[in-house]
């Protein structure tokens, strides 16, 4: 009998807004009346590094997601996607945001960026269901490029057992007033991708 | 009581502020940091002294002076923090508390962001007091208020040890009000329970030695002891570890029996119960097996028939634990199969992505600069910080502990290394541990060089505050140390003051520095380039011209704004504007954008 009700994975590269996600999914489960946890990466990783976050829906167990257990696995860089992509169920879904973020190991010139149709190749042999959005993209639509995370949080909202209501309120609690519109916006059309 | 989504540090200061705190104090370090944080946010207007101490030894000494006073008080420090201290902690045990003192020490298994993954539940063990390990935030919390109580009744402080997983896991936490600090207040004069004579240190620690099985009997019935006898398998499992158990005993639908440890000494009377319900026990907990020790001890004690697994066998004795190893542990047991950790073959292709330092850290200018002063073949011994990052700039060859690279250093030359060797450190680091390792080399007349790493903050751990930026934890101003004239009085010879950014003028800095015939220490001040974002100072705009000839020079500096495409650098828009890659191009190609 598992213990979650939903296991998400949130990656991407410190600085992406990550950790606001899980805070805003974790403040809506706290709305919808459901016990949550989280396991959140700080310190030296945040500079530039891989980060990692947890967060269990209807969980009181501990906060890591096992590994390939995850209902769905939020990927805000591609490369991260892949590299933590054995946390995803053979029955899950892989959201993954397409514009790569180039590692100082890259832009230095020793290593390879892969092509990102390869990165997808083999994520999606992993998951049920794989939806690339390219959300950097729809956030400059949305008015600011900063909104990428929220793109991909509305894109997640089709996947996970918490009303828009909850989530749309908690984000609003972790957005200054002058970005919520945008934000707002970010949101929608992040949904819309994957309707 | 309303639920809020609190992340475990968060619960902790809401716990100090529930249990009536008068004093916090501690030195920031992962992953314990955000407590004092949160307890300045969240304090309001309760009348409270909450510090950045100096070091963790300053912030134990001050939180003793307060408890000894009448005001409940804790100190906060990673695990690493409290080797630093050690010293007062192991007397204190002996000497005991006024009112209550919280000692909280954040342990970091798999050196998440630490040097090492020492286990703080061993202190405890070997000061003989009482340890509280939370599974979870709102346990954490629940401890929190709880260990003033308990530090009340035995006249003992005790420690919390949160991991990781709990300091900086988040949950739905419910918390109370928060209680103004209590208690009559003013030092009350007793020789006899305050001054560490060997007459009075004698039947103090007999009196210590006395106290235990009255703590353990107290912490037996607290509610993180759990014990459920069900079948004739059992497990043994303390704090975060009864959480991955739970888990997997569910998920494998099993009829086990289990105790779940949150305390210590570990409560003996309930491991009996289970020991003679019981044919096998696996014991799981996280690093050493502070745990199973105890438990075997019992069972050899009871002369109980049972088979007694564990460490090394089932449970690593390294890293953190997680449900798949936990499961298939138990799984190992209870003879089913176990389930493998699946990686993806594939993900070899990807490139690493290691933390790096910043785009236009002045760390990076410091060591470019310094390497050109001291060449290669010089010896570099570092220290704790975001500049340990740097080490593959070749200027790196030790990291430590805080404050080490000064006595190394010193120790390398008397060792019988002739060649120049220039220590690094940052700001807080030396405030924190250099400033005896300078006055040590001083004094024995250490020929070397020491780079104090300035950017005005505590990076690494979040941006505190310290005694060099005349800011308080509390955001009030007050005195700040000179850095220069804390060198000087500690006995450099020589100090030179350059900027990082200003890269000629570093080089020639650090080449007298080199040059000088005793200890010279350099102070490469340049302000974090994190906070220089969020204080919005206005950046220069850079660009790679038509000049360009392609020889990499200002790739391999490593700055993350500059990328290398096709035959060409490229500035990224990641360029915080520091200008030292226009200084290092051989061919001036990188340029300034005039707006």
């Amino acid at each position: 009998m598992r213990a979650s009700e939903c296991d998400i994975v949130i990656v991407g590269v410190g600085g992406q807004g990550v950790i606001l996600l899980s805070d805003v999914i974790g403040r809506a489960a706290v709305k919808a009346g459901k016990p949550v946890r989280g396991a959140e990466t700080h310190g030296m990783a945040q500079r530039g590094g891989s980060v990692i976050n947890h967060t269990r829906i209807g969980c009181s167990l501990g906060p890591m997601v096992a590994p390939g257990s995850a209902d769905v696995l939020l990927a805000l860089e591609p490369a991260e996607g892949l590299r933590f992509g054995h946390f995803i169920a053979p029955w899950g879904t892989a959201l993954v945001n397409l514009r790569p973020v180039l590692p100082a190991t890259v832009t230095a010139g020793g290593a390879v960026y892969p092509p990102v149709e390869e990165i997808l190749n083999h994520l999606g042999r992993r998951c049920r269901d794989l939806r690339a959005i390219d959300a950097s993209g729809v956030a400059g639509q949305a008015g600011t490029v900063q909104a990428m995370n929220v793109v991909m949080l509305g894109a997640l909202s089709r996947f996970i057992p918490l009303q828009e209501s909850f989530l749309m309120e908690a984000l609003k609690e972790v957005i200054a007033p002058r970005h919520w519109e945008a934000n707002q916006k970010a949101f929608g059309l992040g949904k819309a991708e994957v309707e | 009581m309303v639920a809020e989504y609190l992340l475990g540090n968060v619960a902790i200061a809401k716990g100090l502020l529930e249990g009536g705190v008068g004093l916090v104090a501690g030195y920031p370090g992962t992953p314990s940091s955000e407590i004092i944080e949160a307890v300045v946010d969240l304090k309001g207007d309760h009348p409270l002294h909450v510090e950045w101490s100096v070091n963790e030894k300053v912030a134990m000494e001050v939180a003793i002076g307060a408890s000894w006073t009448g005001a409940r008080a804790a100190v906060t420090m990673k695990h690493v923090g409290l080797n630093v201290a050690a010293d007062p902690f192991m007397t204190l045990a002996y000497l005991g508390v006024g009112a209550g003192l919280v000692v909280i020490s954040a342990d970091d298994p798999f050196c998440h962001s630490s040097q090492n993954e020492q286990d703080s539940r061993r202190y405890a063990l070997f000061a003989s007091l009482p340890c509280l390990d939370p599974a979870d935030p709102q346990e954490a919390r629940e401890m929190t208020i709880f260990g003033f109580e308990l530090s009340e009744s035995f006249d003992l402080p005790v420690l919390l040890r949160p991991t990781t997983r709990v300091s900086h896991a988040r949950a739905d936490v419910e918390a109370g009000l928060h209680q103004p600090a209590v208690g009559d207040r003013g030092f009350v004069k007793n020789h006899a329970r305050r001054v560490a004579l060997p007459v009075h240190a004698r039947p103090l620690h007999t009196k210590l030695i006395e106290k235990q099985r009255s703590v353990e009997e107290a912490l037996e019935n607290t509610p993180w002891n759990r014990l459920r006898l069900r079948g004739e398998h059992g497990v043994i499992a303390s704090g975060i570890a009864g959480l991955y158990v739970e888990e997997a005993i569910q998920y494998l639908d099993l009829d086990l029996s289990l105790l779940r440890v949150g305390t210590y000494p570990p409560p003996r009377r309930l491991i009996g119960r289970l020991l003679d319900h019981v044919e096998k026990v696996l014991v799981v907990e996280e690093l050493d097996p502070v745990l199973q020790e105890v438990v075997e001890r019992t069972a050899f004690r009871n002369r109980a028939q049972v088979e007694v697994l564990g460490k090394e066998d089932f449970i690593p004795l390294e890293g953190e634990l997680d449900f798949l190893t936990v499961r298939n542990a138990i799984a190992r047991m209870e003879g089913l199969s176990v389930k493998p950790a699946l990686p993806i073959e594939a993900a070899r292709i990807l490139p690493p992505r290691p933390p790096v330092l910043c785009p236009g850290c002045s760390h990076r200018g410091t060591y470019y600069a310094m390497k050109k002063a001291f060449g290669k073949h010089a010896i570099y011994p570092s220290d704790i910080g975001c500049y340990t990052m740097a080490v593959n700039m070749g200027t790196v060859d030790s990291c430590l502990c805080m404050g080490a690279s000064i006595g190394v250093g010193s120790g390398i030359r008397f060792g019988g290394e002739a060649g120049p060797i220039c220590c690094s450190l940052g700001d807080s680091t030396f405030l924190h541990g250099g400033m005896t390792g300078l006055l040590n080399a001083a004094y024995n007349n250490a020929h070397m060089t020491v780079t104090i790493m300035d950017n005005s903050t505590t990076a690494m751990t979040g941006h505190q505050p310290h005694p060099g930026t005349g800011i308080t934890a509390a955001g009030v101003e007050t005195v700040t140390a000179p850095l220069e004239d804390l060198a000087r009085a500690l006995g450099a010879g020589m100090v030179e003051t350059v900027d990082p950014y200003n890269l000629e003028e570093a080089i020639e800095g650090f080449k007298r520095a080199r040059d000088f015939p005793g200890l010279s220490v350099v102070i490469a001040r340049q302000s974090c380039v994190i906070l220089s974002r969020k204080s919005k100072v206005k950046r220069r705009e850079f660009r790679v011209g038509e000049d360009c000839v392609g020889c990499r020079l200002c790739v391999e500096f490593g700055c993350p704004a500059i990328e290398f495409e096709g035959e060409r650098a490229r500035i990224n828009a990641l360029c915080a504007g520091c200008g030292v890659c226009a200084q290092i191009c051989p061919s001036s190609a990188i340029v300034e954008v005039r707006g």
